[in-house]
C-alpha cells in the first residue's frame, strides 16, 4: 500500500490514520449501542490512542544527531503545523480555556488573542533567522550569536525555569485523565501519564515527538470540534456554530439581565466553604459561579492589553515553541510553516468560545430542556448528570435564599466542566465523553513531550556536548540526552504528584519567565547588530532576576501591584529592565567582532549555507 | 547601497507594516473595547466580542501568510532565495 519514501507518503499516512481512527469512534459507538459499559469505553480511548503514540514512538527511534535533535530537518510545512499545534494546545487549553471564556468572559479572551498574536512575532521576527541559523536548541542559538559559554548557560537556566514551570501542570493533566479513565488513584496515574509520554520522545527524539504530535493534533481536534458542532446542532442553535451563534449571545445577555448577575455576599461565600469542605488528603472542589456578563467588555484596556502583550512575548520565547521551526527543510518553509501552525491552532481557539457560549446558554436558558435556572433545586438536584458532576466534584447547588428555586448566583461548576460536562448535559452518547478524555490526554501529552524534549535537548546538547565534553561522540551524546529525557520526566511527574502546583503557580507563568529572560536577547541577536555577548547576559540575567524579584514581592510579601502590574504579567518589569539592560551594557562595552557581524549579515538572507553545519 | 543591504532595508519595511498591522489588531483596538462592543459586527456579534472571538485570530493566520509571501517575493527579487524545492 506504501511505497517509496515515508516524507512522501505523509498525507495517505495520516490519511488512514485519521480514517482508523473515526472507524474507531465508530465501532465504540456501536459497542456503547450493545451495552459496552461507560468505564470500558473510556479505557479503550485512552489505551488504544496511547498505544498509537507508543507505535509511531518506536517506529521513529533513530541514532542519528540530527535526527534526534531536529527530526532531519525534513517535515514539511503543513505536517510542520499540525505538530506545532499540538505543541502548543496544552491540556490547559483543551480543558480549560472554554471554562476560563464561560466564568471570566473578555478578561480571559486577553489569552486568546495573545497565544495568536505571538506567532505574528514568531514568524516575522525570529522563525525564519533561527532556521537559517542552522541550531538544534534555542540556546545554541545565543551561544553562537554571542559566543561565551556564560551567555549559552544562562539561555539553558531561562530556558529550564520557563519550560519547567509549564510541564508538572502538563504531567498532571495527564495524570487527572489517566486516573479518571482507567480508575486508578492519581499518585500513580501520573506515572502512568509519564511512561506514555516518554515512549513518544525517548527513542526518537524531535523525529518521534514530530510525528505523534502530528497523531496527536488529529485527535485533539476532532475530539474538540465534533462535541461542538453536534451540540450546537442538537440545540437548534445553527449547523455552523462559528457565524451562527449571535442570537444565543444576545440571548444570555437577556438572561442576565433577567436573573441578574448577582455577586454572593461573605456569608453565602462562608456557606459555600463548609459545603465544600474536604478531608486531608481528598481531592479538593475548585468551582466558580457566573460572576461576569458574557459578551460584555469587563476588563480595562491596560489589563487587557498587558496581559496580551505578555502571552505574545511569552509565545516569542518559549523555546518548546521555537524548536518546532528548526525541523524544516527550508527558511522558506519555516515562515509558511508558522502559519500552518496558527490555521491549526485558530480551528481550536475559535471554537472555545462558541462552546463556552452553548454551554452557557444550555444551562441557563428557562425554555430548553437542559436549562436548570429558575428550577427548583430538589429537581436539579435528582438529575442524573448533576449527580455524576457532583461526585466529582465539578458541580454544586446551594440554596443561599431558601426559596427551594435555583438561582444564577446559587449554581457552581468547575472550570473543566464546561468541557467535560456539557456534551452529557446536552445528552450526547457517552462515546463522545471519551472521546473528548483522549482529546485531554493528547493535548496534555503532546505538550509535555515538547516541553521535556525542549529542556533535555537544551541539558545534553548545551550543557554536556557544547560545555563540558566537546569531544563526546554521537552515541555518547544521545544517551546522556536520553538519560536527562528520563530524569526531567520523573522530576516533573514527582512534583505534580506531590501536589505542589500551586506552588510552581499557574501556566502563565511560564510566558512571563520565557519573556523575562530570552524575549530580547532573541530577536535583538538578530535586529540589532550592535548587540554584544555582556549585553546579552546582562539581559538575560537582569531579566530574568527582576521579573521574578518583583512576582516574589507579589506573591510572598503581598507587595501592591505597580501600575497594573499583577502576578500574571510580570513578565512586563523582567523584559522592560532586560531591554534597556542589555542595550546599555552593549553600547558601554565594545561592537561584536567582525565574524560576528559577518554571521549576523548571513542569518539575514535565506540563500547559502546554515552558519552551523547539518551535524554538528 | 549593496544588494545585501537593499535587501535588508526592504525586510525591515515589510517587518514594520507587519508589526503595525499586529500591533492595531492584538492592541489598538482594544484600548477602545468598551466602545466598539457597542457596534454590532461580523455575523451579528457584539464587535469588540467577534474581535477576541474570531476576528483578531483569523487576522493573524491571514497576516503571516502575506507576510511569508511578501518576504519570498523580496528574496527573490534580491537572488537570495533558497535554490531547491521544498
Amino acid at each position: 500500500m506504501i511505497k517509496g519514501n515515508f516524507i512522501d507518503n505523509l498525507p495517505k499516512v495520516y490519511g488512514i490514520y485519521t480514517g482508523g481512527f473515526l472507524a474507531f469512534i465508530i465501532i465504540m459507538a456501536i459497542g456503547e449501542q450493545m451495552g459496552m459499559s461507560k468505564y470500558a469505553i473510556g479505557v479503550c480511548f485512552v489505551a488504544f490512542t496511547v498505544f498509537i503514540y507508543a507505535l509511531i514512538g518506536w517506529l521513529s527511534r533513530t541514532a542519528q544527531a540530527d535526527a534526534y535533535y531536529v527530526a532531519g530537518r525534513q517535515v514539511p510545512t503543513v505536517f510542520n503545523g499540525m505538530a506545532t499545534a499540538a505543541d502548543w494546545m496544552s491540556g490547559a487549553s483543551f480543558v480549560a480555556m472554554a471554562g476560563g471564556i464561560y466564568f471570566k468572559g473578555y478578561g480571559y479572551m486577553a489569552l486568546l488573542v495573545g497565544w495568536t498574536g505571538g506567532y505574528v512575532l514568531v514568524a516575522s521576527l525570529l522563525a525564519p533567522y533561527l532556521r537559517k541559523f542552522g541550531c538544534y536548541t534555542v540556546p545554541d542559538f545565543i551561544g553562537t550569536r554571542y559566543g561565551g559559554n556564560t551567555a549559552r548557560l544562562l539561555a539553558v537556566i531561562v530556558l529550564t525555569v520557563a519550560s519547567f514551570t509549564y510541564v508538572t501542570a502538563q504531567i498532571n493533566a495527564t495524570g487527572t485523565i489517566a486516573s479518571v479513565a482507567l480508575d486508578i488513584p492519581f499518585e500513580y496515574a501520573v506515572y502512568v501519564g509519564l511512561i506514555s509520554i516518554l515512549l513518544c520522545s525517548m527513542l526518537g527524539g524531535m523525529r518521534g515527538v514530530t510525528w505523534t504530535q502530528v497523531a496527536q493534533y488529529i485527535v485533539l481536534i476532532i475530539a474538540y470540534l465534533l462535541p461542538v458542532f453536534w451540540i450546537s446542532n442538537k440545540m437548534g442553535a445553527g449547523f455552523f456554530p462559528h457565524f451562527m451563534l449571535a442570537d444565543e449571545v444576545a440571548r444570555i445577555g437577556d438572561l442576565e439581565q433577567q436573573f441578574g448577575i448577582i455577586k454572593n455576599s461573605p456569608e453565602n461565600l462562608a456557606m459555600l466553604k463548609e459545603a465544600t469542605k474536604v478531608q486531608p488528603g481528598e481531592a479538593k472542589w475548585v468551582l466558580s459561579g457566573i460572576t461576569k456578563a458574557h459578551s460584555e467588555v469587563n476588563a480595562t484596556p491596560w489589563k487587557f492589553i498587558s496581559l496580551a502583550i505578555c502571552m505574545m512575548a511569552g509565545t516569542a520565547s518559549l523555546p518548546h515553541v521555537m524548536m518546532r521551526y528548526f525541523t524544516t527543510p527550508s527558511v522558506k518553509a519555516a515562515r509558511k510553516s508558522v502559519g500552518w501552525s496558527l490555521f491549526f491552532i485558530f480551528l481550536l481557539y475559535s471554537s472555545a468560545p462558541m462552546l463556552a457560549t452553548l454551554s452557557k446558554l444550555s444551562l441557563m436558558d428557562p425554555s430548553l430542556p437542559t436549562g436548570i435556572i429558575g428550577k427548583s433545586i430538589t429537581e436539579v438536584e435528582a438529575l442524573e448528570w448533576y449527580k455524576n458532576w457532583n461526585q466529582a466534584k465539578l458541580m454544586l447547588v446551594q440554596d443561599f435564599n431558601g426559596n427551594g428555586l435555583l438561582e444564577l448566583n446559587e449554581f457552581f461548576m468547575g472550570g473543566k466542566a464546561v468541557v467535560l460536562a456539557t456534551p452529557e448535559i446536552a445528552g450526547l452518547p457517552y462515546v463522545i465523553s471519551g472521546l473528548v478524555a483522549a482529546g485531554g490526554m493528547a493535548a496534555a501529552m503532546s505538550t509535555a513531550d515538547g516541553l521535556i524534549l525542549a529542556i533535555a535537548n537544551a541539558i545534553s546538547h548545551d550543557v554536556y556536548y557544547k560545555i563540558i565534553d566537546p569531544k563526546a561522540e554521537t552515541s555518547k551524546r544521545l544517551v546522556v540526552a536520553r538519560v536527562l529525557l528520563v530524569v526531567i520526566g520523573f522530576a516533573g511527574a514527582t512534583v505534580s504528584a506531590m501536589g505542589i502546583k500551586q506552588i510552581l503557580g499557574s501556566v502563565i507563568w511560564a510566558f512571563d519567565f520565557a519573556m523575562s529572560g530570552l524575549f530580547f536577547p532573541l530577536v535583538l541577536g538578530v535586529w540589532w547588530k550592535r548587540a554584544n555577548k555582556e549585553g546579552a547576559i546582562a539581559g538575560m540575567a537582569l531579566g530574568l532576576i527582576s521579573g521574578t524579584a518583583y512576582l516574589v514581592y507579589l506573591e510572598a510579601y503581598g507587595g501592591a501591584e505597580i501600575l497594573g502590574i499583577g502576578q500574571a504579567t510580570f513578565g512586563i518589569v523582567g523584559a522592560s529592565v532586560s531591554l534597556v539592560a542589555m542595550v546599555v551594557v552593549s553600547l558601554m562595552t565594545s561592537a561584536p567582532n567582525a565574524a560576528t557581524q559577518r554571521m549576523v549579515d548571513e542569518v539575514r538572507v535565506p540563500a547559502g549555507k546554515s552558519i552551523l553545519g547539518r551535524q554538528h | 547601497m549593496s544588494k545585501q543591504e537593499q535587501h535588508w532595508e526592504k525586510s525591515k519595511g515589510l517587518l514594520l507594516i507587519t508589526l503595525a498591522i499586529w500591533f492595531v489588531f492584538s492592541i489598538g483596538i482594544f484600548l477602545f473595547g468598551a466602545e466598539m462592543n457597542e457596534v454590532t459586527g461580523p455575523f451579528g456579534y457584539p464587535l469588540t466580542y467577534w474581535f477576541t472571538c474570531q476576528g483578531s485570530l483569523g487576522l493573524f493566520v491571514v497576516l503571516i501568510f502575506w507576510f511569508a509571501n511578501r518576504q519570498e517575493k523580496i528574496d527573490e527579487e534580491f537572488g537570495f532565495s533558497e535554490r531547491g524545492d521544498d
